[in-house]
């Protein structure tokens, strides 16, 4: 999923400073599972922000929403009304959700509620790692289903370097050496003597190397 | 619970007049104290059945486990104006529901970050952690919030705004 993070409320209240009426826009999908910009914690910043306005004698007319998926047009539309009414919107959905907003309505400042992380996993209550940095040429199968490009600090593709551990990475000792999980797993499934092949250069090419990247699938395509 | 005055006679002749009263001293701190079944209340009901006098300023709320207070009723009892909160749990290692307590002070902890940062100040909100015994320390503790909150004043958000409001959460999906 993509996790994000809350942005501090003295942040949150610089966002909006000057506009009078604003619309907290929640996020039903990712940003709820990994507790930053579901319907609870809009309510909690909204709370944050009335309060903190308050005090600063700035009124601000302030409304709630979550929708389903802030990334898809075909929830925002239900924004439609709630956002006609107000001077500005502020996005508790990952940066694609903020971004598919403002897309939406052209004459209205959309605003970012939260920090996007990254793609990973929830690794126990509230704690999430990062697994992939979607490179667009995924070479999982060749390092035992760990990937390096986004778990070695170093990006080794022919690891691991001369401070790896057994238990964690030379650069945190918070984390694990990728390249020691992807040696214990390949002896796991039995694939070790993958390790004796020099992995080439990744190609970039379908990474980030030149702006946004699209997808496109005609085999899906209407008209 | 006693009044803050004693009682003063007053013949029954005399004319009924209500002295002149200088605003600042009007003014008496609202706290609730969000207490859990099993201890806090038990504490704070045999502080009672002991007839242990405390401070009238004090609602308290009887909640099933501290673990069941939502951040959402902490911060909208302060959104409406209200001066400090007490949060009284069971002691650490005693919570009925095992680990209610220990959320509880965790998502206190963060209420506490956010009043400081919002600028309500983090010393409105506390929270305590008392047997179904230590009705002393359930007075104490209250005391120690109404002193508190004395020194500081009244809520800056208090009856900055109509108490009406509370937040309209809008939902679909
Ligand atoms: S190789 Fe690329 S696509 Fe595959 S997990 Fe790593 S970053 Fe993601
Ligand atoms: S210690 Fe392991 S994960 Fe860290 S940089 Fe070296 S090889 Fe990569």
């Amino acid at each position: 999923m993509i996790v994000a993070s809350p942005k501090s409320i003295t942040e949150l209240k610089n966002l909006i400073a000057g506009h009078k009426k604003v619309l907290f826009v929640g996020c039903g999908t990712c940003v709820t599972v990994c507790l930053a910009g579901g319907e609870r914690e809009v309510g909690l910043a909204s709370y944050a922000i009335r309060m903190a306005r308050r005090l600063a004698d700035e009124p601000l007319e302030l409304s709630q929403q979550t929708i389903e998926r802030q990334c898809e047009n075909e929830f925002i539309k239900d924004l439609a009304e709630a956002a006609a009414k107000v001077d500005a919107v502020v996005s508790f959905g990952c940066g694609v959700g903020g971004q598919t907003i403002a897309e939406r309505f052209p004459d209205k400042p959309v605003y970012a509620g939260l920090n996007t992380q990254f793609m990973g996993t929830l690794e126990e209550q509230a704690v999430w790692t990062e697994k992939c940095l979607g490179c667009g040429d995924c070479m999982l199968a060749l390092f035992g289903g760990v990937c390096p490009v986004t778990r070695c600090a170093k990006r080794l593709l022919n690891g691991p370097c001369g401070g790896s551990t057994e238990t964690h990475c030379e650069v945190d000792e918070d984390r694990p050496c990728a390249w020691q999980l992807i040696y214990t797993r390949l002896k796991g499934i039995e694939q070790l003597d993958r390790l004796d092949e020099v992995v080439p250069p990744k190609d970039w090419a379908p990474s980030w190397h030149a702006g946004a990247r699209k997808v496109v699938r005609k085999e899906h395509r209407v008209g | 619970m006693t009044p803050s005055a004693p009682p003063v006679a007053v013949p029954m002749t005399a004319p009924v007049t209500t002295p002149p009263v200088a605003p600042s001293t009007l003014w008496e701190p609202e706290i609730i104290a969000f207490c859990c079944n099993y201890c806090a209340y038990a504490a704070a009901d045999l502080a009672g059945s002991k007839r242990m006098q405390y401070p009238v300023n004090v609602r308290i709320i009887h909640a099933p486990c501290t673990g069941k207070i939502e951040m959402e009723h902490i911060l909208d009892a302060f959104l409406k104006g209200i001066d400090g909160i007490l949060v009284a749990g069971c002691l650490e290692g005693g919570c009925h529901f095992l680990e209610g307590n220990l959320r509880a002070r965790k998502r206190t902890d963060r209420i506490r970050e956010m009043l400081a940062e919002i600028g309500v100040g983090d010393e409105r909100l506390k929270m305590v952690n008392l047997s179904a015994a230590m009705a002393p320390t359930f007075v104490e503790s209250v005391q120690q919030m109404v002193d508190t909150v004395k020194a500081l004043g009244p809520s800056p958000l208090k009856e900055s705004e109509p108490r009406e409001e509370s937040q309209h959460l809008e939902s679909e999906g």
